[in-house]
């Protein structure tokens, strides 16, 4: 945590995006966390994937829970719509907003506590329903706001700061996220923003809802040997399965691949992922197949990280309801009422 | 790359980049800290320790600090460190009592020093509180040098000049006004055990094109016709007066007109207006005094009638580029203009003179009839005899006239000392952590916006009646505070220690300059092109460190660091320092003779 505002001042040679913005116009207030959190890299990764982008800060909304990962959307796009909301109801509240105003990118950021334990069943229906929206846990293995206590996601044999053995089955949200139907799911790390970053991207421009799970370990109270949320544990058993380049519509792809080993993947929105393959036989398309892998890795210890699953002709909420283009709050009276014949119309259509 | 090695005092020392453009090494954030702090006599000392003329350097210094200052990289213009200096000097204390001592006793030895200007004065400075005894010889009556016979009073008050410089003669230098040296060979049989040469370069360069004799009276060299003015010799000038040449001396030389009676005072210069050589604030100072500035202009002819002076006809030029690039200017096509006037003051440069000093004395001069001196040790071919200032190598200016005086006392306590003067001694450095608790630093680390706040000036209407009233009026307390505020402390370093980062990237996301990459190391060149921000600046060096768990190494380009200490807040593990590096110069004394090892 720094008690200072971060000076205004910037390097004169940043590059700026097609809006004319400049990485450091993503920022929002300085971040209270303790120093060293790997919350504050996820926000500098959600920060820079919007910057390159160049995603018009008004045209998002922040969504959050309760817990220090829930604070974080103070910390960047200070010129967005937030809403930090109650523990475990980020799911609910963004649901709302998006039915009301589909128009708008939703971030939903949440916590391992705010996500796995008290809005687990939140987590899962949003996910089931298929909000379009990047829901992104960062996830440290604790509840860090309120001091270190266990999560439900902390594996079972760990050890807390204390010493203290976990003996609880954990909870792996992304294993679940492609269980209850997410049509994008992905994993990744506090501390590789090479990868990180890129997979904030494909999820923005993902139709549909997109989860992914970052490994985010907490200095003060989850970095110890014994941890297996510590920035050693996930450096030496990260199992990365592909690498990404968000390739925007635009843009021609000019990138040479070593053919095999890359897979271009198209989104709705137009813009191209390239997957650049480092485990061959990983298949991106296969709900059933990612799960199976998951649980493979996750018994011999491993922890898999890359874009796990993306569905080809995904869809979301409102196309699922068939609602109107417009977004529903901007729709008028005379939408709204379209009067006594139009109702007995509709009557006479149930009878 | 391999490893930054920070045990050498070069590489932070040039981090400090005012610090390391001033000729003297001057430790600038450590005197402007002092300055923010009210510590004006500390401050004080700190200059006069590096530079021997707060006072005077604080108002006239060429400063190559401020174009160099981080400042400029991270904003547009920088700390105003030069009127920063004057602060101290004008706000200190009594400071008679913080100067050196007189040695306990003498050691015998004698040094003879031509010229009393700044360089000999610096010389002196150093000598005589380690025990020698100094005599200086100046054919002036005062000390000061062109200090005192060339910069105009309203820029320089006589009364700075005397405080200075007594400061210096008080030390028990033996001072010889109006004695001006006539024959080296005769000094050299006085058998002193050095001699340094501080004369300067005295002769102004004159302008031979047809009417310069028929119109002789009314065209003056412009240092001889300033010094004139200094002395009060020259009390008035004509009406309409045109100023030949684009150099600081021909600023001087409008300004001064301007108050002694010529009301149309213009300059003229052969080159662009942005090739002069005056430095900016001086052009600006000129314009602002209501002096027009003619570019693109060569003089040919001096206009006359009946033995008087009526003005210059000019060729107007412009300027074209040859394949190598060279400038050449050619007449551009237009006809010839004349300029009528009372008065020309030709300013058109300055040169070496050593009337004095006969060939055969033992003195190697070079074919452009300069002697012969080594660029480290001041030393002429005669081993006995130095020379620094101007004298050295043609017109430099205040500051690097100091800068030759130290080095040449060095030399001179060296070679006294029986010491092989081609050994420099090196920089003392003196290494402090500045950290006071987890957000506390013992420098302010808070980077303030402010805009470079302006020196408050006499108003022009009262400030052009009197050629001795000070035209800039110095910042006031509150002003100094708040351009004090302004600068970057660039002494206060990161210092990195790769065996207590666990790669978090905090340091990196909190950055606000970019400066900060964990990656593959690699060679300079391309690892350059691959940092979270473009590092283009190659003249600012990469500070590397590997030796990180993942193989990867810390890069950090020290180009636009604010040195802000916001890594180091933010890193969990203290892997960041922030540590305050404060090099001087060594000086002539025991420390400069046996060579030593850096202290860092
Ligand atoms: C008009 C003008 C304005 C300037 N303004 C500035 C400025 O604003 N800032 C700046 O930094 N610099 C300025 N300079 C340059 C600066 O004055 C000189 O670079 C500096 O004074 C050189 O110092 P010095 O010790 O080498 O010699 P000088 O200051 O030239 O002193 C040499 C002394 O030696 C004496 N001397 C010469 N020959 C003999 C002899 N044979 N025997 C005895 N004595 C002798 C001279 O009388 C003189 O006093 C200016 C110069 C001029 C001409
Ligand atoms: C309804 C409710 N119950 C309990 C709490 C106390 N509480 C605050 S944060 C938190 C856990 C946060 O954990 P997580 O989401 O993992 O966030 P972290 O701080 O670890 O990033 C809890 C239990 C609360 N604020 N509200
Ligand atoms: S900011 Fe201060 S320390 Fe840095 S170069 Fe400028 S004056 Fe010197
Ligand atoms: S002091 Fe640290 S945080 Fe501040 S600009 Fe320099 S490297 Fe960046
Ligand atoms: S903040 Fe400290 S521990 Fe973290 S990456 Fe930077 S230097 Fe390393
Ligand atoms: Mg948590």
């Amino acid at each position: 945590m720094t008690y200072l505002a971060k000076p205004k001042f910037h390097h004169p040679g940043l590059p700026k995006n097609d809006l004319g913005y400049t990485h450091r116009d993503y920022e929002g207030t300085v971040s209270t966390l303790c120093a060293g959190c790997g919350h504050d890299s996820i926000t500098a990764a959600i920060i820079q994937a919007c910057f390159e982008l160049s995603i018009e800060p008004h045209r998002v909304a922040k969504i959050s829970g309760i817990g220090c990962s829930s604070k974080t959307p103070t910390y960047f796009l200070g010129n967005s719509h937030g809403f930090n909301s109650v523990h475990g109801r980020m799911p609910s509240v963004l649901t709302g907003a998006n039915l009301a105003n589909r128009d708008l990118i939703y971030l939903g950021v949440s916590g391992d506590g705010d996500s796995a334990s008290i809005g687990f069943g939140q987590f899962a229906h949003a996910l089931r329903r298929g909000v379009n929206m990047a829901y992104i846990v960062e996830n440290n293995g604790v509840y860090g706001l309120t001091k270190g206590q266990f999560s439900a996601t902390a594996d079972r044999g760990s050890k807390s700061k204390r010493g203290v053995t976990n003996t609880d089955n954990s909870i792996d949200l992304a294993a679940i996220a492609l269980q209850l139907g997410a049509s994008f799911v992905a994993r990744s790390f506090s501390g590789d923003k090479q990868q990180l970053v890129p997979i904030i991207k494909a999820a923005i421009a993902h139709k549909g809802a997109a989860f992914i799970d970052v490994i985010s370990p907490c200095v003060a109270f989850n970095n110890h040997a014994g941890s297996t949320k510590s920035f050693d544990f996930v450096r030496e058993h990260n199992e990365a399965v592909n690498r990404l380049d968000v390739i925007s519509g635009r843009m021609p792809i000019e990138v040479q691949y070593e053919p095999g080993k890359v897979e271009i993947v198209e989104q709705h929105d137009g813009s191209t992922i390239a997957l650049r393959k480092l485990d061959a036989d990983y298949q991106v398309h296969d709900r059933a197949a990612a799960q199976a892998f998951l649980q493979h890795h996750a018994a011999k210890g491993q922890i898999v990280t890359g874009l796990l699953y993306v569905e080809k002709d995904a869809d979301d909420l409102h196309g699922h309801l068939h609602t109107v283009d417009t977004p529903l709050n901007a729709l008028n009276e005379k939408e709204l009422c379209p009067g006594q014949s139009a109702l007995d119309k509709f009557n006479a259509s149930m009878r | 790359m391999k490893n930054t090695d920070i045990s050498d005092p070069q590489y932070f020392h040039k981090v400090v980049d005012c610090q390391y453009a001033c000729p003297a090494h001057t430790p600038v954030p450590e005197y402007i800290r002092m300055i923010a702090a009210g510590r004006y006599g500390d401050a004080y000392m700190v200059n006069w320790k590096s530079n021997v003329f707060p006072g005077i350097l604080g108002r006239t210094c060429d400063r190559p600090c401020e174009p160099a200052c981080r400042r400029v990289r991270v904003e547009e213009e920088p700390v105003a460190i030069c009127r920063l200096k004057r602060v101290a000097a004008d706000f200190k204390e009594d400071v008679t009592a913080r100067m050196p001592k007189p040695a306990a006793r003498r050691n015998g030895k004698r040094v003879a020093l031509v010229g009393g200007g700044p360089a000999s004065l610096t010389v002196a400075r150093d000598l005589v509180p380690l025990g020698y005894s100094v005599t200086v010889f100046d054919a002036d009556a005062k000390a000061g040098g062109m200090i005192r016979t060339q910069i105009p009073k309203f820029r320089l008050p006589d009364s700075v000049i005397d405080e200075e410089t007594d400061y210096v003669l008080n030390l028990g230098v033996d001072f010889r006004g109006g004695q001006r040296i006539e024959s080296m060979k005769a000094l050299l049989a006085q058998d002193w055990d050095a001699i340094f040469v501080g004369t300067g370069a005295p002769r102004g360069r004159d302008l031979d094109i047809p009417g310069r004799k028929e119109a002789a009276a009314n065209i003056h060299i412009g240092i001889d016709w300033l010094s004139s003015v200094s002395f009060g010799h020259i009390s008035k000038i004509g009406r309409r007066v045109i100023v030949l040449g684009g150099g600081n001396t021909a600023m001087d030389c409008c300004r001064s007109s301007r108050r002694l009676g010529g009301e149309e005072v213009q300059v003229v210069v052969r080159s662009g207006f942005d090739e002069m050589k005056a430095s900016p604030w001086e052009k600006e100072d000129a314009q602002h005094e209501g002096i027009p500035i003619h570019n693109f202009l060569v003089p040919k002819e001096f206009t006359h009638e009946n033995g008087k002076l009526t003005g210059v006809i000019f060729e107007k030029v412009k300027a074209e580029f040859d394949a190598k690039g060279r400038r050449k200017l050619v007449n551009a096509g237009e006809p010839d203009q004349h300029f009528p006037c009372d008065d020309v003051l030709v300013a058109v440069g300055q040169e070496n003179a050593f009337p004095w000093i006969e060939r055969d004395a033992g003195i190697d001069f070079d074919e452009w009839n300069m002697p012969k001196v080594d660029e480290k040790t001041f030393q002429s071919s005669n081993p006995r005899v130095f020379f620094g200032g101007d004298a050295a190598f043609g017109p430099k200016n205040i500051i690097w006239a100091v800068a030759h005086g130290h080095e040449a006392a060095v030399s001179i306590d060296k070679m006294l000392n029986g010491e092989d003067i081609t050994q420099r001694p090196l920089p003392a450095v003196e290494v402090m952590s500045q950290k006071m608790g987890i957000h506390e630093w013992s420098y302010d680390n808070e980077i303030d916006l402010d805009k470079r706040y302006k020196v408050p000036h006499r108003d022009l209407g009262i400030a052009l009646k009197d050629i001795k009233s000070e035209v800039e009026l110095g910042f006031d307390v509150e002003l100094a505070l708040k351009e004090a505020g302004r600068c970057l402390n660039c002494d206060v370093q990161t210092v990195f220690n790769a065996p207590l980062c666990i790669e978090c990237d905090a340091c990196v996301d909190i950055c606000p300059m970019d400066c900060i990459t964990f990656t593959q190391n690699g060679e300079e060149t391309e690892l350059r092109t691959r940092l979270t921000a473009p590092a283009k600046n190659l003249a600012q060096a990469l500070y590397v460190q590997d030796g990180l768990k993942t193989g990867r190494a810390m890069i950090k380009d020290e180009d636009v660091c604010l040195h802000c200490g916001l890594c180091a807040e933010r890193c969990p593990t203290g892997a960041w320092d922030m540590q305050k590096y404060l090099l001087e110069v060594t000086h002539a004394g025991s420390s400069c003779r046996t060579p030593r090892r850096s202290a860092a």
